[in-house]
């Protein structure tokens, strides 16, 4: 499923609430920015029974090149993680 | 750093200020949209939201596991697990705002090429 199928499904759900398409656009999008904005201020989104988003730091390290094994720099940098809330786990395994 | 935490809340509020709908209906689009996501992975579906990340469900064969507290060993039967990555959109976005104001903090590495006496040999 993409964001836009994922659109799609949306207005069809809701297709009683008689919005413009890109409103449902809008929605989705501002979902998942709202998260993003979340992450980079370095706050947490936990959504009970989805799961939930943190940031976690990785330390600056060597790495190597894998082509010529030349040390590299790698700076500290801040990865984004998820947890799988355990209502939709438990779901994975049933169905 | 963190201290916060968003909730689904925060999106329904998010969702109302950005549409003219009720507090409720705002909701509701936001369970919704992880109802619908959440049905797409029960389904085995892959979900991909492009410059957000996407989501997969792997399969993890069978593997003995112990019980900690006993030490006895007990089989975990095969599962499906949610395996999330994220886009680089979204991990440019984080080390763009999180990154420089930890700058400096992170430790001293000297390149090999960087080595007054040539590289270390070990």
């Amino acid at each position: 499923m993409t964001k836009s199928e994922l659109i799609q499904l949306l207005a069809e759900k809701h297709a009683d609430q008689h919005l413009y398409h890109r409103d449902y656009q809008r929605v989705v999008n501002r979902i998942f920015n709202e998260i993003s904005d979340a992450l980079a201020q370095g706050d947490r989104v936990e959504l009970r029974g989805f799961g939930a988003f943190s940031v976690r730091p990785r330390g600056a390290r060597v790495g190597r090149n894998p082509r010529t094994g030349a040390a590299v720099r790698v700076d500290k940098k801040f990865l984004p993680f998820f947890k799988t809330g355990k209502e939709l786990r438990e779901r994975l395994n049933r169905e | 750093m963190a201290g916060r935490t968003v909730t689904r809340a925060d999106l329904a509020e998010a969702v109302f200020r950005e549409i003219g709908l009720s507090r409720k209906e705002s909701a509701d689009l936001v369970e919704s949209v992880l109802g619908l996501i959440a049905d797409a992975l029960a389904r085995g579906e892959p979900v991909k939201i492009s410059s957000f990340g996407s989501f997969s469900a792997r399969m993890k064969g069978q593997r003995i596991g112990r019980n900690p507290k006993t030490g006895e060993e007990v089989p975990i039967l095969p599962r499906r697990v949610l395996v999330f990555r994220a886009s680089h959109v979204l991990k440019d976005r984080i080390n763009g705002s999180l990154a420089p104001l930890e700058e400096g903090e992170g430790l001293e590495i000297v390149l090999d090429s960087e080595r007054p006496d040539g590289p270390a040999s070990s």
